[in-house]
């Protein structure tokens, strides 16, 4: 199986869905310049640059979208989303439910964000879970190069519109990428080991410290199982609530922080339908509730680390438990 | 499905600004007497929607905002489906789910509604993008107004579809009026118009409250977008001469200017041109009035005794 790098997948599920449909085009700040092999194939009608407005730009991508096009375009930076709110939310998100079913919005925004570039907080913010929470939207976020072909394959094809949230930290990372055209189905988290004792949820970044983690806890004899959520919305509730009844434990992990996170949501949902089989209270790791960071040290302790997690998991263990 | 509505006859304009302004006043009635939906109503602007509406053919595409129905009225609506989608029905265009605010009709190219200020602009290009590149031969009339040219996204747009090339009719309603503020507190440039051609598009301003100025103005901004000229932009200088959404005293508004305006009446002047030139016996505009009338009437009818949505309608439609 071949081996790519994520930013690799992602210009590989590009031009294989342009190659397949012809409806598909691209646009944003830096989209030609940046993929010159995409415009010597498909054309500079199909692969834009655009000015500096993301609040144009995401309403040509619902307008366009609403209309017959299947467009992806590329708003760079999470934070930038701010100016792309009222088209994706309150356009691309609604109008299908306002207009009585009238349209639909298959379009893809992506952006960039997460720790690792020390670029700051108008450059670093995951904001998922405010697209999570927005009626008619769907949101993923990988944490593999495979996932990052699959995944972005699947939003291009979906007929909705999709928040494409990539972590900058795992653009260089390589990974084992099927060859050909394949999708990986939006709404379906992905066991990435399987343990026994204590059920870690994460994705993009926090997927690896949990499999850091996890590896370290098994020295230990700890068997943690850890499962990416891949999409954030509509979230796999079957994969987290089968885990979580088997483990009886869980650790949520992600980079965002605290207050209303994607966590959140999984606590509650887990508290809702498998309360008689936890055997200790939920923990959430996660980023705090303040702007990221530039400085590297402090970047670097923004997201939860395997040791934090190893730890947390330990001292879950050592408590209480409700029944054997 | 209802037929796109041509404008043919010497008394079609006519006819469609006298249902506009009945359709508005009454539910501006109802609104006062049986605590109907307040809707955001045109009375005074008929002129600037018919004036443009009938120069588009039926591969054109209309985005419009909260102050639609002119536009969708000129177009072709059926005014019971309008007003059953203003009380929430089931029979109304959008399922009940809309209300007056932001009406689509997708088998008459009313293709996209949005009430945020500007929401029309931010989508009119991606429509615009989809016509050229899916080689479709029809324009995109987007119709919003001088509060709308305030926002953001109206320089946004103008200069992605001035860039882009894009086949829009810009449509600026300028009727003085931004919900309660009046556009002399929101700009120091006389025109709109002034600001489009900054972004290199070609741009016009024509007597909104007179429809036959501003049909032969949009008629010759659309060929020039038809014929690949890129954007242009017609502003049809009218007034509101209603408040922003009903109820609403106009207390806020100048008496004189308001007085002076109504002077101005588009179907006023349409009539006594129409009279002048011996094309409107009395008997003819009364039969005219009275069909009008009936016809409101019935829409009233159709909706007061369509249902409502089921329950289950609150959350279907949210994916596709």
């Amino acid at each position: 199986m071949p081996t790519l790098t994520a930013q690799q997948a992602i210009a590989e599920a590009l031009t294989e869905a342009m190659r397949r449909d012809p409806r598909v085009l691209m646009f944003g700040e830096g989209v030609a310049t940046k993929r010159p092999e995409l415009v010597a194939e498909f054309g500079s009608e199909r692969v834009r640059n655009t000015p500096l407005a993301e609040a144009i730009l995401a309403g040509t991508a619902a307008g366009a979208a609403a209309t017959g096009l299947r467009p992806v375009v590329d708003l760079l930076f999470a934070p930038f989303l701010a100016y792309a709110m009222d088209a994706l939310v309150n356009s691309a998100g609604k109008l299908r439910f306002v207009s009585g079913g009238q349209f639909s919005f298959p379009l893809v925004a992506m952006a960039m964000t997460g720790g690792g570039w020390a670029v700051g907080a108008q450059h670093n913010h995951n904001i998922e879970a405010w697209f999570a929470h927005s009626p008619g939207l769907k949101v993923v976020m990988p944490s593999t190069p495979a996932d990052f072909k699959g995944l972005l394959s699947a939003a291009i094809r979906d007929e909705n519109p999709v928040l494409f949230f990539v972590d900058m930290a795992l653009l260089n990372q390589e990974g084992e990428v099927p060859a050909g055209e394949f999708v990986v189905p939006l709404g379906q988290a992905a066991v990435r080991r399987s343990g026994a004792d204590v059920t870690l949820i994460a994705y993009a970044k926090s997927v690896h410290a949990c499999l850091q983690a996890a590896e370290a806890l098994a020295a230990r004899g700890v068997s943690a199982e850890v499962i990416d959520l891949r999409t954030l919305k509509p979230l796999d509730e079957g994969s987290v609530l089968e885990s979580v009844r088997k483990t009886g434990r869980l650790v949520v992990v992600h980079e965002a922080s605290r207050t209303c996170g994607i966590g959140a949501e999984v606590a509650a949902l887990v508290a809702e339908h498998a309360f008689g089989d936890l055997r200790s209270p939920v923990v959430r790791l996660t980023g705090p509730d303040a702007p990221s960071a530039a400085s590297y040290p402090l970047e670097q302790v923004f997201a939860p680390q395997p040791l934090a997690i190893e730890a947390a998991v330990l001292a879950l263990c050592k408590g209480a438990d409700r029944g054997a | 499905m209802d037929p796109i509505r041509t404008f043919s006859q010497p008394l079609d304009a006519l006819e469609s600004m006298l249902l506009i302004r009945a359709y508005e006043e009454r539910l501006a009635a109802l609104q006062a007497s049986a605590g109907l939906p307040g809707t955001c109503t045109s009375v005074g602007q008929e002129a600037s929607a018919v004036g443009v509406v009938a120069t588009l053919d039926e591969r054109d595409l209309i985005l419009t905002n909260h102050r639609s129905a002119g536009h969708l009225l000129a177009r072709g609506a059926d005014p019971a489906r309008m007003i059953a989608e203003v009380m929430g029905k089931r029979t109304g265009y959008c399922a009940g789910k809309s209300g007056s605010l932001h009406i689509s009709v997708k088998e008459l190219g009313v293709i996209l509604t949005s009430t945020i200020v500007g929401g029309e602009l931010s989508l009119a290009t991606g429509v615009a993008l989809s016509q050229r590149m899916l080689e479709r031969p029809g324009i995109v009339a987007c119709f919003f107004g001088d509060g709308a040219a305030c926002e953001g996204i109206f320089h946004e747009s103008l200069n992605l579809a001035s860039v882009w090339n894009l086949p829009i009719l810009y449509v600026c309603e300028n009727n003085e009026w931004q919900a309660f503020v009046h556009r002399r507190e929101t700009m120091n440039t006389p025109r709109i118009a002034d600001w489009a051609a900054r972004y290199g598009i070609e741009a016009r301003t024509v007597d909104g409250n007179d429809v036959r100025a501003v049909r032969a103005a949009a008629a010759d901004a659309a060929a020039r977008v038809r014929a690949g000229a890129g954007p242009v932009l017609l502003e049809c200088a009218t007034y509101r001469l209603r408040g922003h959404f009903e109820p609403d005293d106009q207390a806020y508004v100048d008496a004189a200017e308001l007085s002076a305006w109504r002077a101005k009446d588009p179907i006023v002047r349409e009539k006594a041109r129409l009279a002048e030139a011996g094309a409107l016996p009395d008997e003819r505009l009364a039969q005219m009035e009275s069909a009008i009338a009936r016809r409101i009437d019935a829409a009233v009818a159709f909706a007061k005794e369509s249902p409502y949505p089921e329950f289950a309608q609150l959350t279907t439609d949210v994916y596709a």
